[in-house]
């Protein structure tokens, strides 16, 4: 076993962390209430709803702050609000999430080519610079879609041919 | 000290520094080099995005039926000693993990977990590089427009370039 530096005291900063004056971690060490002031605590003003926000059915407000630029709508807003309807120790309440927000792909791409904007999805995932400091990564990337494309495309042909023959009685 | 990382940290941490690529178990490693107790402490710092466990990758990365793969606080929980404390600041997801939660209960562990305190560290770290004894500036790797944000986003996730941290340059900050 290899041991690098046996006297610890040439580690720069070494103990510079044990000084109780400065132990930011532990602050409950030095509680004098001016954090919460527990009961006089007065709650600062809170943000207004001006869209509208989905709430945990785990709390009986609305958070103290909350994004406002992207309120839930389509398909995926709706599967969002159907997903609130758990509280989050339930999968109904995640699955749905992650759910609506590949929906949520889906609607943007949608809302791209309704507004005449073709998205490059080669710029947007940035395979330049994949391809720029691991073209292997790369090749092996386009070589497994284009088997996996050919296998499904196999599978479906072959199939329609058993279903054809079928059809017309052969 | 130990830390089964890249050589990174040996020169950061000043600490003896393993790549658990290069070894078989890194749980019986730990075992091995504390005299078969196990580590007193063990920190979880990897999080969703462990490598080193087909299992968890499989489940964890790719097919993403648990929130991340929980390689790394599955060997922590198995490597420390009993009644020692595991300590977790690696980010997992709000679903579920395969952890051996049983080896817990049983070795008496405490476990402990946060994300950074930031707002009440940073007075104490901003002390540390007034001081000297870190130099953030020597992890950044890659300083990139903000324009080029998709391929900026590349390097750091897919670990390019050996990327560790990336400052990018607002087109205000260039005039």
């Amino acid at each position: 076993m290899e041991n690098t530096n046996l006297n610890y005291k040439n580690i720069p900063g070494w103990n510079s962390d044990a000084d109780p004056e400065n132990e930011p971690t532990y602050p409950m060490k030095k509680y004098t209430g001016d954090d919460h002031a527990r009961l006089n605590w007065k709650r600062p003003p809170l943000q207004t709803p001006t869209t509208e926000i989905l709430k945990s059915i785990e709390r009986p407000n609305l958070s103290a702050t909350f994004g406002t630029p992207v309120p839930p709508s389509g398909l995926s807003g709706m599967i969002r609000r159907f997903a609130f309807k758990f509280d989050e120790s339930e999968y109904g309440h995640w699955l749905n999430l992650l759910l609506a927000d590949r929906v949520n792909v889906v609607e943007g791409v949608i809302d791209d080519l309704l507004h005449g904007h073709v998205p490059n999805c080669f710029a947007e995932e940035g395979w330049k610079a994949e391809w720029k400091y691991n073209k292997k990564n790369v090749v092996k990337k386009v070589v497994k879609v284009a088997l996996l494309t050919a296998a499904v495309v196999f599978l479906f042909t072959k199939n329609k041919e058993k279903k054809s023959k079928n059809i017309f009685g052969f | 000290m130990w830390s089964i990382d890249w050589n990174l940290q040996r020169k950061f941490a000043f600490c003896e520094a393993y790549n658990f690529k290069s070894m078989k178990d890194p749980v019986l490693f730990l075992k091995k080099t504390t005299d078969w107790f196990g580590a007193d402490v063990c920190i979880d710092a990897v999080g969703c995005e462990a490598e080193g466990s087909p299992l968890q990758t499989i489940t964890g990365r790719k097919l993403m039926m648990q929130a991340g793969s929980a390689t790394a606080l599955h060997w922590a929980i198995n490597s420390v000693k009993k009644g020692g404390i595991v300590s977790v600041v690696g980010v997992y997801g709000p679903t579920d993990n395969l952890v051996p939660i049983g080896n817990v209960v049983n070795k008496g562990l405490t476990i402990r977990a946060n994300q950074t305190s930031v707002k009440r560290l940073l007075p104490k770290l901003i002390g540390h590089i007034e001081a000297g004894h870190i130099s953030p500036k020597e992890i950044i790797t890659h300083h990139i427009p903000l324009e080029e944000i998709s391929d900026a986003y590349r390097i750091f996730s897919d670990k390019l370039d050996n990327c560790i941290k990336t400052v990018l340059i607002p087109p205000s900050a260039r005039k």
